[in-house]
């Protein structure tokens, strides 16, 4: 039998930060009080009317350029029908068939569509497993009710979990830095659906499609998608076949359970909501939106890779976080005469490593220009990497802190190689390990690591490595 | 002068401004009229105790009825329906908010079919209104209440709303003016919905004038009711005398279908009123008219299915006593509190809707309507005005159609094509004919629609043909 290939498509949801709802004046909120931000609008009251907000129209139109997607000259609004009571009109307006952006694309995924809709009130579940099934009672809380969404769409290019948790990253990022929702995948802000199927490889046809539901971090949308191929490959490769159903996932368990199948399917009776007008974008709008744009998480990678020699690697792993992404560009602006790809491995390296062993947060990093300071000291050789590091450490501790200072106190200054003090060191340990000499002499130049090691115990790391091997060498051949 | 309550709301405001009669007066003459319901028009009178939305600065328009669709803080509003009982809204509609700021008092909100469905007032969960012509006969609906307390000198004028007819027909039926504006002429914020894409509030007058006035008060666009438009240059007082230079069509299409003998007549004595008053009568297509019940009953219920879905029990409203689950919730909370119609038309509007149905008819059924409305279109490329009889016949019996749904329906043959092209039409009182059983004679309407947002050209020639029929007629007992 052929190899079975993972086809993976992810529907994402954005809750958009405007000041307002998607269709009344209430105010977004997250974590207050329940049901403090609601009106007779999104409480759905007989007789009330639905206004679109404009500022998420304009924000469905930034995503709908930075994703590349055509924005529809005349997209409108249709009712989504069902009953529950996280919606209180018993239906949620979305858009159906025309929706405002289509046929885009971020990094190699083809992004099918982009629609925008309202969230649905919040149902808490009064019982011990927290979900509807065997709670004791249900309470609704329609502060979210209302709230902007983005519902992005991707064609089902992505071939492994990973790629999809990474592409779902690149995909975070990018709305992030538009700045048009909080995208914090805890708070909900940001939510992953993913429709996974298995296909032979090379077949061009799609497999049978389950929908995964609640992968609320990426961690959890790659391990259930994991689990849900995994599941699949075994019940195809044991001459079973796959059933549309919708799953949901367990990340506790890494159980799927089954919310319904194709049968069960809601008959959701789309149709044109006649209570509002086609949103119909202006040039002037739209230019306004591709304007706006911030450089994006694409082209960055690509500006490192090609005008600072970064490797591919290292360019996305800045790139993916704005944030990282611009204290790096602050660090390399006043380390212009050193190599970009040394002052990149500094902050992906040295310093991220400081953050996670001190538990120190990204906010806590040190201003570039002490890290700028600490480079500059080690490839002038001033300081070794042991002592650059050791500095940064310090100053990661205490913000505070002055490089330099550190490391005139500490004593870190590197021992130059014309001062005959390392001269005399790197004799007396040659001395005092004369077996290791000799097998350097013999040709194992392995053991050279045993006269170095004392050398830098001597001199507490401030000799540089480099000029120590050297010296050894040089008293060794004498 | 004449007694207080005979006076139009127009009369009334000039002797208000002129300082003939006070303010106070003529809200106190009026509440009194209204105390003395024995239509079963009103569903609930302002006595000031729970209305403080209804507050008026500075008394200056005649009061007003106000159909029971229309929300109103603080205010009992049921849409004649069982599921809405003792609900009482936290805001007040753009209309009656306009009233409000206008100066015109509310006298009190009035009986409907439920949720606007009907065309007898026989739907309404609180009992039938009584035609104050014929107390054994409808006054029509779903305005029933509105053109009952009208007509009946409970209230010199009214609001009401019109979705297929439901405004013209039970104006006709009850011998006064009725008219429904333009879709978008004004704001539906707060009008309880029924069928979105063809809802639209209006004047119930004793005449042309009053209805211009009311209109002039409540049109304009609304930032709360994004399909609002207004109309530009506002509503004037109508004078035309004449209607020299005008062509009325007589769509065939529509008129040449078989309807009562009596109608008929009054129907084409007022086409030779035109014609002497100078306008030119002129014959029509609208070829896809005769559709428009079929179209309209699945357009409607559709959207209905889906207004009245949230009346679910769970926030407002009546909700199933002794339920174990959320479906059993909704079921029974349903059941319980809607009545056979409503319940009839969410049943046809869902499968309308539903996959696999929805090109079959909510499809065709919109396909019909753009039809209707090119048909109209074309039509008001050759005339000013199309004009038929506004109801088939004269007030039906109390009953008689009740168990005959598709005859019910029929009642909006003449109003549904209008509604569905969204332009305006006016009802005016065209005289009396005999029921077909006989018996006392009953007020035949007169309806004339005009192109969208056509309404001063409309009101002007509905005022000079007002003139030339002089319909005096009032129910026994009625003053005025």
């Amino acid at each position: 039998m052929a190899e079975l290939e993972a086809v993976i498509g992810l529907e994402i949801h954005v809750q958009l930060a405007t000041k307002t709802k998607m269709f009344c004046g209430c105010e977004l909120s997250f974590g207050d009080e329940a049901n403090v931000h609601t009106c007779p609008i999104c409480l759905a009251h007989p007789g009330v009317l639905p206004v679109p907000n404009e500022q998420a129209i304009f924000y469905a139109l930034q995503i709908a350029a930075a994703l590349g997607c055509e924005v529809a000259p005349r997209s409108i609004f249709h009712r989504k029908n069902y009953f529950y009571p996280d919606s209180p009109k018993a239906y949620q307006i979305s858009q159906y068939d025309i929706p405002i952006a289509s046929n885009g694309r971020l990094g190699d995924i083809r992004i099918h569509r982009a629609h925008l809709e309202e969230d649905a009130a919040k149902m808490i579940h009064v019982g011990e497993s927290g979900r509807i099934h065997g709670a004791g009672a249900s309470l609704v809380d329609f502060n979210r009710g209302g709230t902007p969404l983005v519902e992005i769409v991707t064609e089902p290019d992505l071939r492994s979990a990973a790629e999809a948790a990474e592409w779902a990253r690149l995909l975070r990022t990018t709305v992030q830095q538009l700045g048009v929702s909080d995208v914090n995948m805890e708070e909900g802000s940001l939510r992953c659906d993913a429709n996974v199927s298995v296909r032979p490889a090379g077949s061009k046809e799609l497999g049978t499609k389950t929908e995964l539901k609640n992968m609320n971090s990426f961690r959890f949308l790659q391990r259930g998608v994991e689990a849900e191929l995994e599941r699949q490959r075994e019940l195809v490769e044991a001459g079973g076949t796959v059933t549309q159903e919708t799953l949901h996932f367990e990340p506790q368990t890494g159980a799927l359970t089954s919310l319904r199948s194709k049968e069960e399917a809601h008959d959701y009776r789309y149709f044109p909501e006649p209570d509002l007008v086609p949103i119909v974008p202006t040039e002037e709008m739209l230019r306004e939106a591709r304007e706006s744009l911030p450089e994006l998480p694409a082209a960055r990678i690509e500006r490192y890779v090609g005008d600072l020699k970064l490797s591919t690697e290292t360019a996305a792993q800045l790139a993916g976080d704005p944030d990282i992404a611009k204290y790096f560009e602050g660090v390399a602006e006043m380390t212009d005469d050193i190599e970009s790809q040394v002052v990149a491995n500094w902050v992906t390296g040295d310093l991220a490593a400081a953050l996670r062993q001190l538990n120190r947060s990204a906010e806590d990093r040190p201003e570039p220009g002490s890290l700028a300071k600490i480079i500059k000291m080690v490839s002038e050789k001033q300081i070794s990497h042991k002592s650059g590091r050791e500095t940064l450490f310090a100053v990661v501790e205490n913000t505070e802190l002055d490089p330099q200072e550190y490391v005139d106190r500490k004593g870190l200054a590197q021992m130059s190689s014309d001062s005959n003090e390392l001269e005399s060191i790197v004799a007396a340990a040659v001395e005092s390990n004369p077996e290791a000499a000799e097998q350097i002499r013999a040709g194992n130049g392995k053991a050279i690591g045993a006269i170095v090691g004392a050398v830098m115990k001597e001199t507490k790391g401030r000799a540089d490595g480099g000029e120590v091997n050297r010296l050894i060498k040089e008293k060794l051949a004498e | 002068m004449a007694k207080l309550v005979e006076l139009t709301a127009l009369e009334a405001h000039g002797a208000m401004v002129a300082g003939e009669i006070s303010a106070e007066e003529c809200a106190g003459a009026w509440a009194e009229a209204a105390a003395g319901d024995d239509l079963n028009a009103y569903l609930w009178r302002n006595e000031g105790d729970d209305a403080a939305a209804l507050e008026v600065d500075r008394v200056c328009v005649a009061p007003i009825a106000v159909k029971d669709i229309f929300c109103t803080e603080g205010v009992p509003t049921t849409a004649g329906s069982r599921i809405l009982e003792g609900y009482r809204p936290p805001y007040t509609s753009t209309a009656v908010r306009r009233l409000v700021e206008a100066g015109a008092p509310v006298l009190g909100k009035t009986n409907m079919d439920e949720f606007a469905m009907g065309s007898s007032n026989e739907n309404s969960a609180y009992g039938p209104v009584l035609n104050p012509w014929d107390r054994t006969r409808v006054p029509g609906g779903s305005s029933g209440g509105s053109a009952a307390a009208v007509a009946g000198g409970l209230a010199p004028w009214a609001l009401g709303t019109d979705t297929g007819g439901s405004i013209r027909q039970p104006a006709a039926l009850c011998g006064i003016v009725g008219l429904k504006p333009t879709y978008g002429a004004i704001s539906r914020y707060g009008m309880i919905a029924f069928a979105s894409s063809l809802d639209q509030c209006g004047p119930l007058t004793r005449d042309v004038s009053d209805a211009a006035l009311l209109l002039a008060i409540l049109q304009g666009s609304d930032p709360l009711d994004s399909t609002s438009v207004g109309l530009s240059g506002g509503i004037c007082l109508p004078d035309r005398e004449d209607l020299s230079g005008l062509r009325f069509g007589v769509p065939s299409d529509l008129t040449g279908q078989v309807f009562d003998a009596g109608v008929r007549a009054v129907f084409e004595a007022t086409l030779e009123k035109i014609e002497s008053l100078g306008g030119e009568i002129a014959e029509v297509a609208l070829p896809s008219a005769e559709h428009g019940i079929s179209a309209y009953y699945v357009i409607a219920p559709a959207e209905a299915s889906s207004n009245l879905a949230r009346y679910d029990g769970v926030r407002y409203g009546m909700r199933a006593e002794g339920v174990d689950d959320l479906l059993e919730m909704y079921e029974l909370t349903r059941a319980e509190g809607f009545g056979a119609e409503v319940k009839r038309r969410i049943m046809l509007g869902t499968y309308a809707l539903s996959s696999g149905y929805y090109d079959a008819y909510y499809g065709q059924a919109q396909k019909v309507r753009t039809k209707i409305a090119d048909d109209f279109s074309t039509a008001f490329a050759g005339v000013d005005f199309v004009i038929t009889p506004t109801s088939p016949s004269v007030a039906f019996e109390l009953g008689e159609k009740t168990a005959d749904p598709l005859s019910m329906y029929l009642n909006d043959f003449f109003t549904v094509p209008m509604s569905l092209a969204g332009i305006p039409a006016i009802s005016i009182p065209a005289g009396l004919a005999e029921p077909e059983g006989g018996g006392p004679r009953l007020p035949v309407g007169f309806q004339i629609a005009a192109p969208a947002f056509a309404e001063q050209k409309l009101l002007d020639a509905a005022f000079a043909l007002e003139q030339a029929i002089g319909f005096d007629a009032r129910p026994e007992g009625v003053d005025g």
